[in-house]
């Protein structure tokens, strides 16, 4: 596989403080101005100089990162830095955008997701996504979480589809509020249960990685402190990306932190460290509240 | 005076009366700087005055003008010698006429009774008097309720209100126009459809199987027996209609959905645009289109085939109305497409879903209440499409459901009655409004079912 590499000078290149023994993984080297440990070991998701360009904007620049198993990495930086563009590569949300050009390579465990074989509907159901907005279908409750597992043919029978809801439902925290009104309008729901709505029916089709961007905006703090529960108990079993603009979120619910800033990946780390003792002046400065 | 030149003058002095308004409002205050201190903006106290300058004057204007006419009509009559005065109501109406006639110059004086001529000229003074009386009073009245409005300006006038509620009047009146021309329509083929009813048995004629709406002349004419059944006229028009939603719905709403949903934006701006130029055509130009060109063409390629078609078949009919209504589902489906938000398509194509799948679950659902609407008008519009009938399936009421035979349609039937001499005693005639009725009646339940079907299955975002 040939990787396509964007040299590129800027601004915020120059304050980098490069530091080598950060990529210490055996066996692999990554060419990276980012700050701290951009690997992991056995990660799901493998990003290698990714660039995204919008016709001439260049939104992505070389960005490279690892996402673990079994952990949340939150995404934080200020608006238009691209992190929410960065969370779209990931599930190839862009190909639906016009114009978006993407280069570098992401794999899914070890596989790249931008190759010619890759199939798109395949991809995405390993790779669920949640939205700012919530936007359950205009169907029932039921049918909103039962329509991936039709799609994909996950269901056998009307038992199985059954049962796949259930837990869904029950796993996004949401089934003893909606148990006795399954077949009601999930747009009739309160946002925060139909956040959660939109959380079960990505976890309907049993994907690796969940998605999330800016989750808990549109939602009231009683809302947001349900789903950043919920995110914290699905961390058993996916492995999710989140983009916020909440700090105290992303302290909260991450284990590691990635801070984005007008394209370019400055700093990665342990949440706790990135967030107690950040190491590039960037992230100290949005940290603190400096800017952003 | 001419009563276009009043109302022209009342307009002026209403004009007039706002700008004074308006500069009497400022002035009132202290000028510009004090205009804080008024209720309203001086635009709104010129408004309200100039609503009270022209509305009643003009109102009155009108009320004069239909009520003076009587009051001439009274006093022409009066005048006349006592042996016009007692003529029986037929022969006054037209002695009327006469009078009329010779008032507008439509029969010259020379040709026409003394007494006409004399009372056409009474007539003549009489409503030129009256006309002038009618027009200085109008005047009068702008000029009066006017000014008093203008005293009646303070600055805590509450202008704007009164202004804004006399526009919610003005709205509230529009929307009447509608509603009650409805209403007129209803109750006029109402009217006239009973009057039907007395001739011809309701049964009859909505079950009977024959339609021959003759009257005889005389008894021992041929064909003298007429029939009113309509249900000839009915299976034609859902013949017909039904061939021609058959043709667009498919064909319109994939043509939206390749519009909305495949189509690159260039190839979009020009075809949308295309395709809604079929809904300019005149139907009669699609009329000879079907009657010069589909109709031969189907006869030719159903001979060989071994069928017989007849050169004015349902089915030319239908195909070319088909065509004809594809834009009105294409469009109104096309919009409602592009209205669901991104974010629904979003949801779907993150749970993996292909294009087609997204389409068929979560878009078209979403757009029903828009395609369902489409189909409406493309359905109503085939059937109370005339023309394209008229020339290419023909006038004869067959009562069958092949396709390759020639029909006629409700609209059709309406309008070969009412073409002509027509008499008003006659069913012959009435039957038109008979037709017209069962007519309305039948697309206002297909509404009717339609919005029900809407309501149930509408899957409403937002």
């Amino acid at each position: 596989m040939t990787i396509e590499q964007h040299q590129h000078v800027t601004n915020v290149a120059r304050d980098v403080v490069f530091n080598e023994s950060d990529h210490s993984r055996p066996g692999e080297q990554v060419d990276t101005k980012t700050v701290g440990q951009v690997t992991v070991e056995a990660p799901v998701i493998t990003a290698r100089h990714v660039n995204v360009h919008y016709s001439e904007k260049h939104a992505i620049k070389d960005v490279s990162i690892d996402v673990a198993r079994n952990s949340v990495i939150a995404f934080i930086g200020p608006s238009g830095c691209g992190k929410s563009t960065f969370l779209r590569c990931i599930n190839r949300m862009n190909d639906t955008i016009p114009n978006a050009k993407v280069s570098g390579s992401i794999q899914l465990d070890g596989i790249d997701i931008y190759d010619r074989s890759q199939d798109i509907v395949q991809l995405r159901a390993r790779v669920g996504m949640v939205f700012q907005k919530p936007n359950p279908f205009p169907k029932s409750i039921y049918e909103n979480v039962a329509y991936g597992p039709r799609i994909h043919g996950l269901a056998g029978n009307r038992a199985d589809l059954d049962e796949i809801v259930q837990t869904s439902l029950r796993k996004a925290g949401l089934w003893e509020e909606v148990k006795d009104r399954l077949d009601n309008p999930g747009t009739g729901l309160s946002g925060g249960q139909q956040q959660r709505l939109c959380i079960a029916r990505a976890i309907a089709v049993d994907p690796e990685v969940i998605l999330m961007d800016e989750p808990c905006s549109a939602l009231d703090p009683i809302a947001t402190a349900k789903v950043e529960d919920l995110i914290d108990e699905l961390r058993e079993n996916y492995a999710i990306v989140i983009v916020t603009h909440s700090m105290q979120q992303a302290a909260r619910v991450s284990q590691r932190t990635a801070y984005f800033h007008l394209g370019d990946l400055i700093e990665v780390g342990p949440t706790e460290q990135i967030f107690t003792n950040p190491r590039h002046k960037l992230t100290e400065d949005y940290i603190t509240g400096r800017f952003g | 005076m001419h009563s276009s030149t009043v109302v022209v003058v009342i307009l002026l002095l209403a004009s007039a009366a706002y700008q004074w308004a308006k500069s009497r409002s400022i002035s009132l205050v202290g000028g510009t700087r004090g205009v804080r201190n008024l209720h309203s903006l001086p635009a709104y106290y010129g408004m309200y005055v100039a609503l009270w300058c022209a509305l009643p004057a003009l109102a009155l204007l009108g009320l004069w003008h239909l009520l003076g006419d009587r009051v001439v009509l009274q006093l022409v009559l009066a005048q006349m010698p006592t042996a016009f005065q007692q003529l029986p109501a037929d022969q006054a109406g037209l002695l009327l006429n006469d009078i009329r006639n010779v008032v507008s110059g439509a029969v010259p004086m020379e040709t026409a009774r003394p007494e006409v001529v004399m009372a056409a000229h009474h007539w003549q003074t009489l409503s030129g008097q009256s006309n002038l009386a009618g027009g200085l009073l109008a005047l009068c009245v702008a000029v009066l309720v006017g000014s008093l409005a203008v005293r009646s300006i303070k600055p805590d006038l509450r202008a704007r209100n009164r202004v804004e509620s006399a526009a919610e009047w003005a709205l509230l009146a529009c929307s009447g126009v509608a509603v009650l021309t409805t209403i007129g329509i209803v109750v006029s083929v109402l009217y006239e459809a009973i009057h039907f009813f007395h001739f011809v048995s309701p049964i009859d004629f909505l079950f009977g199987t024959t339609w021959s709406p003759q009257m005889a002349m005389r008894a021992d004419q041929v064909g003298s027996s007429g029939a009113f059944g309509a249900v000839p006229l009915f299976t034609g028009t859902l013949l017909i209609a039904s061939i021609a939603l058959v043709v667009s719905v498919p064909i319109g709403l994939f043509s939206a959905i390749f519009l909305a949903e495949y189509a690159a934006r260039g190839v979009r701006t020009v075809v949308k645009p295309l395709l809604e130029i079929l809904a300019g055509i005149p139907t009669v130009v699609y009329g000879f289109f079907a009657a010069m060109t589909v109709g031969p063409l189907l006869r030719t390629v159903g001979e060989s085939f071994g069928l017989t078609v007849a050169s004015e078949s349902a089915l030319s009919a239908g195909l070319v109305m088909g065509v004809m209504i594809i834009p009105f589902v294409s469009s109104l489906a096309d919009d409602m497409i592009t209205a669901v938000p991104q974010s629904l398509r979003d949801g779907a194509y993150a749970l993996g879903a292909t294009r087609s799948e997204t389409i068929r679950n979560v878009v078209l659902p979403a757009a029903l209440p828009g395609i369902v609407g489409g189909v409406l008008l493309a359905a109503s519009r085939a059937i109370g499409e005339t023309m394209i009938v008229v020339m290419a399936a023909g006038l004869s009421a067959n009562l069958t459901a092949n396709p390759f035979e020639a029909v006629t349609t409700v609209t059709v039937q309406i309008a070969t009655l009412l073409v002509g001499d027509s008499e008003f005693d006659s069913p012959k005639t009435l039957a038109a409004f008979a037709l017209g009725l069962v007519l309305f009646l039948a697309t206002l339940g297909l509404n009717i079912v339609a919005l029900k079907v809407v309501r149930k299955y509408r899957e409403q975002y937002d």
